[in-house]
C-alpha cells in the first residue's frame, strides 16, 4: 500500500486539482487541494503544531484525487491534517465528534425515534443546535427510523430466504450485507431494497455483526475511534470474507471505507484490511458484475420513469465507472440522465456546519439546477447524505438505485 | 573614477565577508564591503545548512570541534531566526563500526560537545524512517542553519552600523603603494565603471577566491578549493539532522533545512572554484549513502543537485586530493608578517558555523593595527529578524500566509507572497536569482516553472526595463535553475522538468525570447558553468551544470 505522505512528491503542480475542486471554486476559504495537499505537506512537522487551519475547508470529495494525473493523495494527506489539527488545538471538537458518531446517536435515538424526530425536527431545537454546536438549522438531517434494519431482518428470519421467483437458486454467490449506519437507523428500505434485489437473483445474503465503517470520523479528523471501528469491523468480517462471502454495501462511502480509505488515512496494512478491502462491493458493482457474467435477472417490469442521476463523489473514487447507471438504464422505460455535476457539497457531515453550509450549497448549485431543470419527478443517488442534500435544496425526491431496481422487479416492500 | 575610502576594506559577501564587515563597523571602524556578484552567491549559498555541533570533528579535528560547540551556542543566541532547533544524531549503521561510537562519544565530552547515547528503539521513535538495523545512536545539538537569512542579518546589522556594501563590484587590481596595499580596483558591473576603493587595511574574506585575491596584491595564498556535492530532496524524510558515527566521508550527512532534506557531500579537489560540474557517479553515491540511513531513500523524488567549493587552507599543498584531511579550522594570514605586504590580511578556512569567530578574530587583528582597543561585541548584539527569540519552524511560511495571503503568492512551491517579491526587486535585485536568494523564489518542487514567469512580470512592473531585459532576466533564471536539474534528471523530478519545459519552450518559446544581445553581469557565468558541466548531455534549455543550495 502506497505511504500517503510519499505521495506528496509525484505533484508536479499543474493544478488540475485546483481547477476541478469543488469547494476551492466556490470559497476563498479553502485554498485549493494542490495548496492544502502536496504543497503544505512540505510545510508540516510532526514535532510542530499545524500551521494552517485552512485544510479544514476540504470537504473530502476527492473530485482532486480523481483528477490528479500523478497518483497524489490529496483527500487523504488533507484528512490526516484535519485529525492533526484538531488533535493540535485541544481535541476534536464536539461538533465534529458528535457529527462522526451518527451510529451512537442511532442507538440512543431508536428506541424513542418519534420523540427523538421531534426533538431533532423543530425550529427552536434546529436554532438551539445551530447556536450551541455550530450545526446549521437549514442543513438536511435526516429522520430516525422506528425499526432498524437490524431489528426487521432478524424478526424476518435471519438468512437466506429464497426470494418468491428467484431464478438463480445455486447458492453459488454468498453476500455479507453491510448496511452501515444509514441504512440500519434512518433508511431501512434501502437494506430491504438491496436484500430484495440481491435474494432476487439468488444471492444468499447475510447481515454480519458489524458498527460504522468509521468515515464520518475519518472526515471529522477524529481518527482514533474510527481506529477502533475500523478494527471491529475487521473482526466481524475477516472471518466472513474467509467464510466465501464478498461483502457488498449500499453506501458507497462505507464500502469505500472498507475497500480502500481506512486502510491508507489509518496506515493500516494488516492481512485482515487487505482481505476484507479486496472483498467489498458496492451494491450495484456487484450486480453489475453479475450481469457481466450473464447472471442478473433481467426480467423487469416497466418503469415509466425520467430518473435524474448523480454519481457521488464516493463513488467516483470507487474508481468503477458508474454501475448503476448500466442497471438502470436496462430497465424498460425507465429514462435516465446523469448529472455530470462534480458534487452536491454536503459531504458526509460538512454541510451540516454553519460556516461551511453556504459553501456546500454553492457547490451544489450546478447540480440542483440540473435536477430542477430535467424535469424528473425523481432523482437518484448512490450515496445517502447526498440524496438528503439533493431532496433538500431542490424538493425532488432521491431514491437509492437500488430502490428503482427493486421496484422493477416488483419486489417494493411499501413498509417505510 | 568613483573614489571610495574607509578604514576597513572587505572583499567577498558570504558569511565571512559580512560577519567581518558587521564587526568592524559594530568596532566603529569605517567599512566598506565589495562582493562581485550578490551577496551569498559563493559558497555560503552552496551550503549544506548545517549547524555544527563540532560532533563531526571530534575525533579528528578537535579544534574545528571546539569552535563549533561554542559558536553553536552564540548563533543559537545571537540568530535563533536563522536556525531550526532539530538536534543531531550520530548513528552507527548495520555498515558501521560499534566501537566508533566509544571513541565519538569520548571526544566529544573532551570537547565539551553535549553527547548522549540514546537506544536504538529511542533513535527510532524520534526518527522512524531510520533503517532499523541501526547499533548505537547519539544525541547532539546539531542544528538546522539558513545562512541566506544568516547572511543578509549580518549585512543589514552592518549597515546600521554604518558599513556601506556593495554587490557586483569587482576587484580587478590591488593598489600597492610603498610595499603597502592601499586599496583596491573594483569594477562595478551594473554601471559598467571602475571604482577605487581605498582603506587603512584590507580584508581577503573571498573564501574559495581568496587565492587569486592575495595574488593580485603578489602573494600567493595556497586555497584547496574543495568541491563538496549535495542532493536536496522534495521534502523532508528526517527532522532531525542525522550523521552516520564513522569517520568523515561522503555522504554521510542527512540535513533537514525548511522543506527540503539535502544529503552530502563529497569532498575533491577542484582546479577552478568557478568552474566545474556535478558527476553522475557522485549523486550515485550520494543516494547510495542516504539509503545506508534511510531505506527508500534512493526512490524518494531527488529535487535538485548543487556544489559548493570550500576555501581550505593547508598551508601545504595536500597530496591527491585528499581534502578530507585539511583541518576545518580556520586561519588568518598577516600578508605583513607573512609575505613583507602590509595593509592585507586574508582570512580563510572554516566553516559556516564558525563565521562569527573568524570575523572577531580578524577584526582583533585590524583594531591592532589601527592601534583601536575595541572589544567584539557581536556574540551579544542579536541580529534584526531575530526579536522574537524563537527558533525557526518548519511550518512558519505556511502559518505566515494562512487567512488569505496564499491569493498573492507568487512562488506556490516555497510560499513567497508577491509583497516580497516586490520588496526584494524594489531592494536593488540585479537578476531574479538575486530575488530567489532572499526570498527562496523558484527553490521549491517545480523549480520556478510556476513562478519564474511571474517574477520575471513583476520585474518589469516594478522597474518598466526594457522589454529585453526582462527577458533576459527569465532568461538567466531558468538557466540557473536547469543546471541544478540536470543532474537529477530521472523520475519525478524528470516529469516536473517536462511539465516546466512545455510551459517555457512549448507556451512561451523561452528559448528565443528577445533579449537585444543583451549580458546581465551573470549571463557568461551561467554559459561558462552550462558548457563545463554539460558531460555531452543534450541540453533542452539552453544549457546547464552545477550547483546551488537547497532548491
Amino acid at each position: 500500500m502506497a505511504d500517503v505522505e510519499a505521495t506528496l512528491d509525484a505533484c508536479i503542480k499543474c493544478n488540475i486539482c485546483t481547477s476541478y475542486c469543488p469547494p476551492a471554486q466556490v470559497t476563498g476559504a479553502f485554498p485549493g487541494p494542490k495548496y492544502a495537499g502536496p504543497q503544505a505537506q512540505r510545510f508540516r512537522s510532526p514535532r510542530e503544531p499545524s500551521p494552517d487551519a485552512s485544510v479544514d475547508y476540504c470537504n473530502g470529495c476527492r473530485v482532486c484525487n480523481l483528477v490528479c494525473p500523478a497518483g497524489v493523495k490529496i483527500a487523504e494527506l488533507n484528512a490526516r491534517a484535519r485529525a492533526s489539527l484538531f488533535r493540535d488545538r485541544g481535541g476534536v471538537p464536539l461538533r465534529e465528534r458528535l457529527l462522526g458518531r451518527a451510529e451512537l446517536l442511532g442507538r440512543l435515538a431508536r428506541p424513542v425515534a418519534p420523540v427523538a424526530n421531534l426533538l431533532l425536527h423543530n425550529a427552536a431545537s434546529r436554532w438551539a443546535a445551530e447556536v450551541l454546536l455550530g450545526i446549521d438549522r437549514r442543513a438536511p438531517l435526516p429522520r430516525f427510523a422506528n425499526r432498524t434494519f437490524r431489528e426487521w431482518f432478524s424478526r424476518r428470519g435471519g438468512r437466506a430466504r429464497e426470494a418468491a421467483g428467484a431464478r438463480f437458486t445455486t447458492g453459488r454467490r454468498k453476500v455479507a450485507y453491510f448496511h452501515g449506519c444509514a441504512a440500519n437507523y434512518y433508511e431501512p428500505h434501502v437494506g430491504r431494497a438491496a436484500l430484495a434485489v440481491l435474494e432476487r437473483n439468488g444471492v444468499e445474503v447475510i447481515v454480519p455483526e458489524q458498527v460504522c465503517c468509521g468515515l464520518p470520523m475519518l472526515s471529522n479528523g477524529d481518527f482514533d475511534p474510527a481506529r477502533a471501528c475500523f478494527q471491529t469491523n475487521l473482526r466481524h468480517l475477516a472471518p466472513v470474507v474467509e467464510a466465501g462471502y464478498d461483502i457488498v454495501g449500499t453506501s458507497t462511502s462505507c464500502t469505500l471505507t472498507l475497500k480502500a480509505e481506512a486502510r491508507e488515512l489509518l496506515g493500516d496494512d494488516s492481512e485482515a484490511a487487505r482481505l476484507v478491502g479486496e472483498h467489498t462491493y458496492d451494491v450495484c458493482e456487484y450486480l453489475m458484475a453479475m450481469h457481466e457474467a450473464g447472471e442478473l435477472d433481467t426480467g423487469f417490469e416497466p418503469l415509466e420513469l425520467r430518473v435524474a442521476y448523480h454519481p457521488p463523489c464516493q463513488l467516483n473514487a470507487h474508481r468503477i465507472g458508474h454501475p448503476a447507471t448500466e442497471l438502470m438504464a436496462i430497465i424498460p422505460g425507465l429514462e435516465v440522465e446523469e448529472s455530470g455535476a462534480a458534487c452536491c457539497g454536503i459531504a458526509g457531515t460538512y454541510g451540516l456546519k454553519k460556516e461551511k453550509y453556504a459553501v456546500g450549497m454553492a457547490v451544489g448549485r450546478p447540480l440542483f439546477d440540473f435536477v430542477k431543470d430535467s424535469g424528473a419527478t425523481v432523482a437518484a443517488c448512490d450515496s445517502e447524505t447526498c440524496r438528503w442534500q439533493i431532496t433538500h435544496a431542490t424538493g425532488v425526491r432521491c431514491l437509492h438505485p437500488i430502490e428503482l431496481l427493486a421496484r422493477a422487479y416488483g419486489l417494493a416492500d411499501g413498509q417505510a | 573614477m568613483r573614489r571610495i575610502s574607509a578604514d576597513v576594506l572587505v572583499i567577498g559577501g558570504g558569511a565571512t565577508g559580512t560577519g567581518v564587515a558587521r564587526d568592524a563597523a559594530m568596532r566603529g571602524l569605517w567599512t566598506v564591503l565589495l562582493e562581485r556578484r550578490d551577496l551569498n552567491h559563493g559558497t555560503t549559498g552552496r551550503n549544506h545548512g548545517l549547524l555544527h555541533s563540532g560532533g563531526r570533528y571530534a575525533v579528528k579535528d578537535p579544534v574545528s570541534a571546539r569552535e563549533c560547540i561554542e559558536e553553536n551556542r552564540i548563533l543559537r543566541r545571537i540568530m535563533p531566526h536563522c536556525i531550526e532547533d532539530t538536534g543531531g544524531l550520530f548513528v552507527v549503521t548495520s555498515s558501521d563500526d560499534p566501537a566508533y561510537g566509544d571513541r565519538f562519544k569520548a571526544a566529544c565530552d573532551a570537547c565539551g560537545i553535549p553527547c548522549e547515547e540514546i537506544t536504538p528503539a529511542g533513535a527510532l521513535r524520534r526518527e522512524p524512517r531510520l533503517d532499523p538495523r541501526l547499533r548505537r545512536a547519539f544525541s547532539v545539538p546539531d542544528g538546522a542553519a539558513d545562512p541566506f537569512v544568516a547572511t543578509l542579518a549580518t549585512a543589514e546589522s552592518a549597515r546600521a552600523h554604518g558599513a556601506r556594501i556593495y554587490r557586483y563590484h569587482e576587484v580587478t587590481r590591488v593598489v600597492l603603494r610603498g610595499g603597502r596595499v592601499s586599496g583596491v580596483v573594483a569594477r562595478d558591473l551594473v554601471n559598467d565603471e571602475e571604482v577605487l576603493v581605498e582603506a587603512a587595511i584590507t580584508v581577503n574574506a573571498a573564501g574559495a577566491w581568496a587565492g587569486r585575491i592575495a595574488a593580485l596584491a603578489g602573494c600567493e595564498v595556497k586555497i584547496v578549493p574543495a568541491k563538496g556535492v549535495m542532493v536536496a530532496l522534495n521534502h523532508r524524510l528526517v527532522n532531525t539532522v542525522v550523521n552516520r558515527c564513522k569517520p568523515p566521508g561522503d555522504g554521510d550527512i542527512l540535513v533537514p533545512v525548511g522543506q527540503v532534506c539535502v544529503i552530502g557531500t563529497t569532498s575533491y579537489e577542484v582546479p577552478d572554484p568557478e568552474n566545474y560540474g556535478i558527476e553522475a557517479w557522485e549523486v550515485a553515491l550520494l543516494l547510495d549513502e542516504g539509503e545506508k540511513l534511510v531505506p527508500g531513500f534512493k526512490a524518494a523524488r531527488a529535487l535538485r543537485a548543487w556544489a559548493g567549493v570550500r576555501p581550505l587552507y593547508s598551508g601545504e599543498a595536500t597530496a591527491g586530493g585528499a581534502t578530507r584531511e585539511v583541518s576545518r579550522t580556520f586561519t588568518l594570514l598577516d600578508h605583513e608578517t607573512r609575505d613583507g605586504v602590509a595593509g592585507l590580511l586574508t582570512i580563510t578556512g572554516g566553516k559556516w558555523t564558525t563565521f562569527r569567530q573568524m570575523a572577531q578574530v580578524t577584526v582583533d587583528a585590524v583594531c591592532q593595527k589601527l592601534g583601536v582597543a575595541r572589544p567584539c561585541r557581536t556574540h551579544l548584539e542579536p541580529l534584526p529578524g531575530s526579536e522574537r527569540r524563537d527558533y525557526h519552524r518548519v511550518g512558519a511560511p505556511l502559518r505566515a500566509v494562512e487567512g488569505g495571503r496564499q491569493a498573492e503568492l507568487v512562488c506556490e512551491c516555497e510560499l513567497v507572497t508577491r509583497d516580497q517579491v516586490e520588496t526584494a526587486i524594489d531592494a536593488g535585485a540585479v537578476t531574479l536569482d538575486d530575488v530567489r536568494r532572499s526570498t527562496r523564489l523558484g527553490m521549491g518542487p517545480c523549480q520556478a516553472g510556476f513562478c519564474g514567469y511571474r517574477a520575471a512580470g513583476l520585474l518589469h512592473e516594478r522597474r518598466q526595463p526594457a522589454v529585453q531585459e526582462a527577458n533576459l532576466a527569465l532568461r538567466d533564471f531558468l538557466q540557473e535553475r536547469w543546471k541544478g536539474l540536470l543532474p537529477v534528471l530521472w523520475g519525478r523530478q524528470l516529469r516536473q522538468a517536462r511539465l516546466d519545459e512545455l510551459i517555457y519552450l512549448g507556451i512561451m518559446n523561452a528559448e528565443r525570447l528577445d533579449t537585444g544581445g543583451r549580458k546581465s553581469p551573470l549571463t557568461d557565468f551561467y554559459l561558462q558553468q552550462a558548457e563545463s558541466s554539460a558531460h555531452g548531455v543534450e541540453q533542452p534549455l539552453t544549457g546547464g551544470g552545477g550547483q546551488e543550495r537547497h532548491g
